[in-house]
């Protein structure tokens, strides 16, 4: 996702006078082929986001459309106030850009675990809050939150994501992809572990009756016709998969908006637990330990399936 | 407008807004008038028929509890109606207590929460160098901003971009909201600490409109300019002056009174 946003910004820098990167100085020759062909619109703030974030909304206020970029707890909770106050106040067209959603950044222990950013991000007013699951996805957001041109969050995996099935397919601000066809059960995960959902899903559907739908909830503030999506496809049962804790994540978008919706879909959820982690864990072991994994996923789905939550 | 007569009416304004609208801050407000003063009426460019003009120069009013200081300037400099002042502070009015982005004409950015002007000033001055306008871009600091880690981000960052088109003024009274700004911190040698961050630094009476003007224009180097303006928080009225009690207590009628009385007439 990461190698993918940083192509896509380049591509997009080139053809749009407009677009800004600020970085709170990573990105180490990531962001060279950007700084090369805008060099003017490259700006390294140091180590300092809050000031990144105050920088690009005065940036924004003459007509430039910034993106921030730094490890997911820096870009976002670091300088919450500055996205607040400087941002989404007044309403501007800045994207802040994260790297390292969930546990991406897994070994280097709980201070840049991504596991609470979308509920920072969820609770600001305005925001739109984008977590793509794939390379293909990251460019497909980045090309529609710049046309949004409101405050927003996008927040990305790391390095060498595969591309999953089914997301060449058009993308809406707002509405999830629906990745994975299926029926009475359905797995709604968002970023990169999205891809442990579509594992578990084929696993589901070779060793046992449950073929769930799967979906890629990247949009994560607002959502909509989520509900529609799923009654169409009687669904009883919906299984959120995310790597952040439940409060402000997934599984409490998924809860609120189907309750707002009058559905009766039960909804189980599948989340880091509430608290920090501090063992040393990979990326995929953490997956592992916490269920988040497909084995994990697909155990979760036939006991929710047959035994009811 | 002459500036004299100028912060003569805009104290007025302030100490009546205040008073109407049961306010605090009106130290602040008060503490800031000349030099809000020297840019609306003296230095700055701008067009209250053109809010939106490009090449206009951006004032942002860092310490936006000082805000009735600013809708009174936007009101002299005909961005506002005058009697919109009387809104201030009321239910359902643009003007609330801190400046609010996008309500009323002038208001560059939404500020009230210290620390974040000095960087959107930063931003904004870049955009508009790199937009090729000649425009200038103001923030205006209290000394008790001076505490906020963001101030100096930004302060250490704006010299290393060369943005002479940027001043950050600093509202030097020496108090904040519960006490001494040269004992809660330690905040002096204040001038030194902007001088070693790299900005090109010019201390000034705050309350001598000629020497504030005469700072605005002084030619300039490749660096960001801080003017560190000592000023009196309540200056004006002999009862407020220096007194933290009005950063608080709003003036009731007999203060208004005594308070007009000691401002005096812009006309005289």
């Amino acid at each position: 996702m990461r190698d993918a946003f940083f192509r896509t910004l380049t591509e997009l820098g080139i053809a749009d006078p407009r677009i800004m990167f600020l970085t709170a100085d990573l990105g180490f020759k990531l962001f060279d082929a950007f700084a090369e062909a805008c060099p003017d619109r490259f700006l390294n703030l140091g180590v300092a986001e809050a000031n990144m974030v105050s920088v690009a909304a005065g940036l924004a206020l003459t007509g430039k459309r910034p993106f921030t970029y730094s490890i997911t707890p820096f870009a976002t909770i670091r300088c919450l106030e500055q996205i607040r106050n400087d941002v989404c106040n007044m309403e501007l067209p800045v994207i802040v850009t994260s790297v390292g959603a969930g546990f991406a950044y897994g070994v280097n222990g709980g201070t840049h675990h991504g596991i609470d950013d979308v509920a920072a991000m969820r609770a600001m007013p305005g925001m739109t809050v984008v977590s793509p699951c794939d390379p293909r996805e990251t460019v497909q957001a980045m090309q529609a939150l710049l046309e949004l041109g409101r405050p927003s969050y996008l927040r990305l995996g790391r390095a060498r994501e595969p591309i999953l099935a089914n997301t060449d397919q058009p993308f809406e601000l707002g509405v999830p992809s629906i990745l994975q066809e299926g029926e009475g059960v359905a797995l709604l995960a968002c970023g990169s572990v999205v891809g442990e959902a579509l594992e578990a899903a084929a696993t589901l559907e070779r060793e046992s009756l449950v073929k769930p739908l799967v979906l890629s909830v990247h949009t994560l503030a607002p959502i909509t016709g989520l509900a529609a999506i799923l009654e169409q496809r009687h669904v009883r049962f919906a299984i959120t998969v995310e790597e952040h804790i439940a409060r402000g994540g997934l599984f409490e978008a998924t809860c609120s908006t189907l309750m707002a919706a009058g559905s009766a879909i039960r909804v189980k959820g599948l989340h880091a637990p509430d608290r920090f982690i501090h063992t040393c864990h990979s990326q995929n072991a953490m997956r592992k330990k916490l269920g988040l994994d497909a084995a994990g996923i697909a155990a979760a789905t036939l006991t929710t399936t047959c035994g009811g939550l | 407008m002459d500036l004299v007569h100028a912060s003569i009416r805009i104290r007025r304004h302030i100490v009546t807004m205040s008073s109407v609208g049961r306010t605090p801050h009106i130290g602040s407000a008060l503490s800031c008038a000349d030099i809000m003063t020297a840019l609306y009426f003296g230095h700055a460019r701008l067009d209250p028929a053109r809010p939106d003009w490009p090449d206009r120069d951006r004032i942002i009013l860092s310490k936006g509890h000082a805000a009735a200081t600013l809708y009174a300037c936007l009101a002299e400099r005909g961005f506002i109606a005058l009697d919109m002042l009387q809104q201030y502070a009321k239910d359902g009015s643009p003007l609330a207590e801190h400046p609010s982005y996008g309500t009323i004409p002038g208001v560059e950015c939404t500020t009230g929460s210290l620390g974040h002007g000095l960087g959107l000033a930063t931003g904004m001055a870049l955009g508009v160098r790199m937009n090729q306008s000649s425009a200038r871009v103001f923030a205006v600091l209290s000394d008790g901003e001076c505490n906020e880690g963001s101030t100096w981000e930004a302060a250490m960052w704006a010299p290393a971009q060369d943005l002479s088109n940027l001043t950050a003024i600093v509202d030097f009274n020496g108090q904040q909201a519960t006490g001494d700004s040269r004992r809660i911190t330690k905040l002096e040698p204040l001038a030194d600490k902007w001088r070693a961050f790299g900005w090109q630094v010019i201390e000034v009476d705050g309350h001598d409109l000629t020497a504030l003007c005469e700072a605005l224009e002084r030619p300039r180097t490749s660096a960001p300019r801080a003017i560190i303006a000592k000023t009196i928080k309540g200056k004006g009225v002999s009862f407020m002056e220096d007194d933290i009690e009005w950063h608080y207590r709003p003036p009731d009628e007999q203060d208004l009174r005594r308070a007009l009385a000691e401002i005096g007439e812009a006309s005289a």
